[in-house]
C-alpha cells in the first residue's frame, strides 16, 4: 500500500473516531448529575427559575437536537459560544491552546533529547552501575503520581530555595524568557514523567539489536562501540522509539491536566476541567476535539516516520 | 597456480598455541575448543573443516580476539604478526579487526546493516580506521566490485542490502572484507546458504581475490569438496580438537585418520535401482497452478505442474530456492490450495484445501520438515510427540499407545529411554529421527520430505537417508523428496523432477536424468556440484568461459 493511501485511510478513520468521541462526550455530560443552569444558579435556586434559565439556554430541548445543531454549526466552522459566559469558544480556546502547546513543546524539547541520550548511553554502558542507576531513577519517577512530583518540585525549588515561582501564571504579554522561567517547574515535572518511558524503550530497542549478525560484523570491522550503537543499532531501532516518543508527545498535550492544575497554569486542560464542572458542553466538546485530533495526528505521524525510516519501504526492489 | 607454490616457506602470519575456548551452557562453562594449535603463513589458505559443534567458527573469529556472547577464550596464545591478540587492549584489537584481519560471515543478508547502502558499509572500515578518505574508499569499492564480477559495479554499491540477490550480496561482503586490503580474511561458511549455481560464483570470486592480493585466509566449512577448491592446507576438527592436518592435495589423496576418511567417503550411499515393473500410482499431480496472494493478484509460483508418484518409489524434486518445490509440497498437502488443477491420491481427487480433507486422507499424507528444531514442540516429551498422532488418528491410549511408541522408537533406531526426554536434549539427527517417527505413527502411504537433510551434518544426513531407505523397504512407504542437494538425490531417488521458476523442466528415471544429454538447466545444476578434485573449480570455470 502506498504512503498516500495509508495516510488517507488513517485520516478517514481518525475523523470517524473524532465523531464517535463527540457523541460519547455528549452522552457523558448528559449522564452527569446536574446541568449548567443548576450550576449557575446554585443548589438552593427555585425550580422554576432553573427551568426558565434552562429554556433560555436551550437546554430544555432533547439531547439529539442540541447535538445535531452543534454538529451542523461545527461542520461550518462555527464552534459556537460558551454557554457559561457567552464568549466565542474559538476566542476562549485560542490563547489557552497556545499556552498548552508552549508547555508541551518546552517539555518535549527538554525530554526527547534527554531520553534519547540517556537511552543510548544506557545501551552503551549496559549492565554497568551507570545503566542501573539511570534505570532506577527514571523508574522511580515514573512510579510517582504526577501531582506528587509537582508538589515535591514546588516544595524544593519554590518554597525551600525559592528559585522558581510555585504558580506558573503566564500571560501573553510576558517576554518569552519570563514565560520560560515561569513555567520551569511544570516543564521539569512533565519531563520527569515522560523521560523514563522513552529512555527505557530506546535502551531496549538498541540492546535488542546488539545480538544481530550485522552488529557482530561491525564489531569485527573494528568499529568503535559508540559508533556501533549510534550508526548501526539506532537507525534500525527507530521504529519502536519513534512510536514511544510520539505517544509521549501526545501525552504532553493531552495529559497535562493534572500538572496544569497543580501549577495553576492557564492551559487547555484547566479550561476543560472547569467546563466539565459547570457542564458547559460546547466548550468541553471543543477541548476534547482538539485533544483527540492531536492524538490521532501524532500517531499518524509516527506511522509515517516509521515507514520513512525503513529502507525496505523507502527503497523498494 | 597457487597450489604449486611452496607452501610453508613463506613468512609466518598467525600462530595459535594451545587455544582453549569455553561456552556457557546450563549455568557452567564447558570447553568448546580444547587446546588447538594452528599456524598460517602470508598468502596461505587454510581450510578448517568439521561438523557443527567442532569449534571451527569459534576458532576462526578467535583469531580476531573475538568471542561470541556466551563464549570466552580461556587459554592459549594467539600471535598475529607480532601482536599478542589475547590480552591486547580493546583499542589495539579494534585496530586489527577489519583493517588487518577481516571477516566474511555465512549470511550476508543478516550481516549487512539493512539501514545503510552497500558502498557506505564498504567504506566504513577504511574511513573509520583512518586509512582512506571516503571518496578514495568509494573508488576502491567500485574497482573491487568489478573484480568480483558484480553486475553494474559503478552503481551496485548505492543499493541497499535488500535490493540485491543473495549471491551478489555474498560477493559484496567479500568485497567489504577486502576494503582495507587485510593480511588475513576469515571466511565462515560463506557459501553454505547458497544454491549450488550461486555457490560457484562466490567460490570463484573468493579464489580470485585472495590470489590477486596474496591475502591469507582461514576458510571454514563443513564441505570438504568446497574447501578442496581453495585451500593449500586443511585442518580437520572434531569436538574441539585437531584430528588431522596437512597439505590439501595430500590429505584428499591419502587421509591418515579414520574420521577424515569417513568425511571423504560421504555421499557414497546409493539406493539400489527400483524394480523395473511399473508400480501403481499413489499420488498424481495434474496440471496444478498455484500462487500466493489470492487468485486475482500475485505471481504464479507453480505453472502447469504434473507428475505421478508410484508406490514404494522415491521421487526427488530438485531446484534452486524460489523454483517452487516447497510450494508444490504445500499444494499437495492442501496448505496452499492450487487455483487450478487436481491432486489425486490412489486415483481419487483430494479436496484442494486440507481443511476439507477428512482424518483418513490427512493420515495417509505426512510431512517431515527441514528444521527439526522448529518442527518439534520443545516442551513435549518424545513420548507425547510420537503419541499424539496415535491418539489423534487411531484413538490409542495407555499401554497400547506406550507399546506403539516403543515400537516406533525401535524403528528409528533410538533406545526406549528417549521417550521421557525433551527435544532440546537431543542432537539434530536424533530430532530428525523423532520427526520421522511422528510421521510414521500415522501409518502413512506417502511422506513428503522437505529438505530433511539440509540442516544436518553430512555424516548424520547420510544416516538419516539410510534410515528412510530401510523404512521404505520394510514398510513400503512412498517418498516425495524435496531438496536442492543433488548428492541427496543421487543417493535416494528413483525418479527425478527438475524444477525451474515454477515449472518442471525435466522429469524421468534417475539414470535417464543423470546421464547426458541433459536439459540445459539440469546440466548447469549437475555440473555445479563441487567435487573433491582440487582442480574441479578451475577446470569448470575454464570450460564455462570457453563455452
Amino acid at each position: 500500500m502506498g504512503l498516500l493511501q495509508l495516510v488517507a485511510k488513517r485520516l478517514g478513520f481518525g475523523l470517524l473516531a473524532l465523531f464517535v468521541i463527540t457523541v460519547l462526550i455528549s452522552l457523558g455530560v448528559e449522564v452527569l448529575p446536574g446541568d449548567l443552569a443548576q450550576s449557575i444558579l446554585g443548589q438552593s435556586a427555585a425550580p422554576d427559575t432553573v427551568a426558565a434559565l434552562r429554556r433560555e439556554l436551550g437546554l430544555d430541548r432533547p439531547l439529539h437536537v442540541r447535538y445535531g445543531e452543534w454538529l451542523f454549526n461545527f461542520l461550518q466552522g462555527d464552534m459556537g459560544t460558551s454557554l457559561a459566559n457567552k464568549r466565542e469558544i474559538s476566542e476562549l480556546i485560542g490563547q489557552r491552546l497556545l499556552d498548552t502547546l508552549f508547555l508541551a513543546v518546552a517539555a518535549a524539547v527538554v525530554a526527547v533529547p534527554l531520553a534519547l541520550a540517556l537511552g543510548v548511553l544506557a545501551a552503551l554502558y549496559r549492565e554497568t552501575l551507570f545503566d542501573k542507576t539511570i534505570s532506577m531513577v527514571t523508574l522511580g519517577f515514573i512510579s510517582l503520581p504526577e501531582f506528587l512530583i509537582g508538589y515535591i518540585l514546588v516544595a524544593l525549588f519554590a518554597v525551600q530555595v525559592n528559585w522558581f515561582p510555585a504558580i506558573s501564571n503566564i500571560t501573553p504579554d510576558m517576554p518569552f524568557l519570563s514565560q520560560l522561567y515561569a513555567s520551569a517547574l511544570p516543564v521539569a515535572a512533565l519531563t520527569f514523567v515522560v523521560v523514563a518511558h522513552m529512555m527505557r524503550m530506546t535502551r531496549a530497542a538498541i540492546v535488542n539489536l546488539m545480538q544481530s549478525p550485522f552488529i557482530e560484523m561491525a564489531q569485527l570491522k573494528g568499529i568503535a562501540a559508540a559508533r556501533i550503537i549510534v550508526h548501526h543499532a539506532l537507525p534500525n531501532a527507530l521504529s519502536p522509539i519513534i512510536n514511544v516518543i510520539v505517544l509521549n508527545l501526545a501525552y504532553l498535550v493531552v495529559g497535562v491536566v493534572v500538572i496544569e492544575v497543580v501549577f495553576v497554569y492557564p492551559g487547555l486542560g484547566q479550561l476543560m476541567v472547569d467546563s466539565v464542572r459547570v457542564r458547559d458542553l460546547p466548550v468541553v466538546q471543543a477541548c476534547v476535539l482538539i485533544f483527540g485530533a492531536t492524538y490521532i495526528l501524532l500517531n499518524l505521524t509516527a506511522d509515517i516516520l516509521s515507514i520513512i525510516g525503513n529502507p525496505r519501504l523507502r527503497h523498494p526492489k | 597456480m597457487r597450489s604449486k607454490r611452496d607452501v610453508g616457506a613463506g613468512e609466518r602470519l598467525l600462530t595459535m598455541r594451545g587455544l582453549r575456548i569455553d561456552g556457557f551452557t546450563d549455568d557452567r562453562w564447558l570447553p568448546i575448543v580444547k587446546g588447538v594449535d594452528l599456524h598460517l603463513d602470508r598468502g596461505e589458505v587454510l581450510g578448517l573443516i568439521g561438523e557443527s559443534g567442532a569449534g571451527k567458527s569459534t576458532i576462526g573469529i578467535a583469531a580476531m580476539g573475538y568471542a561470541r556472547p556466551g563464549c570466552r577464550i580461556s587459554g592459549g596464545e594467539i600471535d598475529f604478526d607480532g601482536i599478542q591478540i589475547l590480552g591486547a587492549a580493546p583499542a589495539e584489537l579494534r585496530a586489527v579487526r577489519g583493517a588487518r584481519i577481516a571477516y566474511v560471515a555465512q549470511s550476508a543478508a543478516a550481516s549487512f546493516n539493512p539501514a545503510h547502502r552497500l558502498i557506505d558499509q564498504y567504506a566504513e572500515t577504511p574511513v573509520q580506521h583512518g586509512i582512506l578518505s571516503y571518496p578514495e574508499a568509494a573508488a576502491n569499492a567500485k574497482d573491487i566490485y568489478r573484480r568480483l564480477d558484480l553486475p553494474n559495479p559503478d552503481q551496485i554499491g548505492f543499493r541497499y542490502p535488500h535490493q540485491v540477490s543473495g549471491g551478489q550480496l555474498q560477493r559484496a561482503m567479500v568485497a567489504m572484507a577486502m576494503s582495507c586490503k587485510p593480511d588475513l580474511i576469515v571466511f565462515d561458511e560463506p557459501t553454505t546458504a547458497l544454491d549450488v549455481t550461486t555457490q560457484i560464483e562466490v567460490l570463484a570470486a573468493i579464489k580470485d581475490i585472495v590470489r590477486q592480493f596474496n591475502t591469507a585466509a582461514i576458510y571454514i566449512t563443513h564441505d570438504l569438496a568446497v574447501v578442496a577448491q581453495l585451500a593449500d592446507r586443511i585442518m580437520v576438527l572434531r569436538h574441539g580438537l585437531t584430528v588431522e592436518e596437512g597439505g590439501a592435495r595430500a590429505m584428499l589423496a591419502a587421509p591418515k585418520e579414520e574420521y577424515t576418511r569417513k568425511l571423504l567417503a560421504v555421499r557414497t550411499f546409493t539406493k539400489a535401482a527400483a524394480d523395473e515393473s511399473e508400480s501403481a500410482t499413489v499420488l498424481e499431480v495434474d496440471n496444478v497452478w498455484a500462487r500466493y496472494g489470492g487468485t486475482d493478484a500475485g505471481v504464479n509460483v507453480l505453472e502447469e505442474v504434473s507428475l505421478k508418484v508410484g508406490r514404494k518409489t522415491t521421487v526427488a524434486i530438485v531446484g534452486e530456492s524460489g523454483s517452487g518445490k516447497s510450494t508444490l509440497a504445500r499444494a499437495i498437502t492442501g496448505l496452499l490450495p492450487p487455483f487450478e488443477g487436481r491432486v489425486l491420491f490412489n486415483g481419487r481427487e483430494l479436496p484442494a484445501s486440507c481443511r476439507r480433507r477428512n482424518k483418513n486422507l490427512l493420515r495417509h499424507l505426512q510431512m517431515i520438515y527441514q528444521m527439526p528444531d522448529v518442527a518439534l514442540n520443545p516442551r513435549q516429551k518424545i513420548r507425547d510427540v510420537i503419541g499424539r498422532p496415535l491418539s489423534f488418528y487411531f484413538g490409542m491410549h495407555g499401554a497400547e499407545r506406550a507399546a506403539r511408541v516403543r515400537e516406533l522408537l525401535e524403528m528409528i533406531e533410538l533406545s526406549d529411554d528417549f521417550k521421557d526426554r525433551y527435544p532440546p536434549e537431543l542432537s539434530g539427527g536424533q530430532k530428525q529421527r523423532v520427526c520421522i517417527a511422528r510421521a510414521l505413527a500415522a501409518r502413512p502411504e506417502l511422506i513428503i520430505c522437505d529438505e530433511v537433510t539440509s540442516a544436518l551434518d553430512q555424516l548424520v544426513a547420510e544416516e538419516i537417508l539410510k534410515l528412510l531407505h530401510r523404512l521404505q523397504e520394510e514398510l513400503g512407504i512412498t517418498y516425495l523428496f524435496i531438496t536442492h542437494d543433488l548428492a541427496t538425490v543421487k543417493a535416494i531417488a528413483d525418479e527425478i523432477v527438475v524444477m525451474l521458476q515454477g515449472r518442471i523442466v525435466e522429469h524421468g528415471k534417475k539414470e535417464e536424468v543423470l546421464t547426458p544429454p541433459h536439459h540445459e538447466y539440469t546440466d548447469l545444476l549437475l555440473s555445479s556440484v563441487p567435487e573433491m578434485d582440487p582442480d574441479w573449480l578451475d577446470n569448470l570455470l575454464q570450460k564455462r568461459r570457453a563455452a
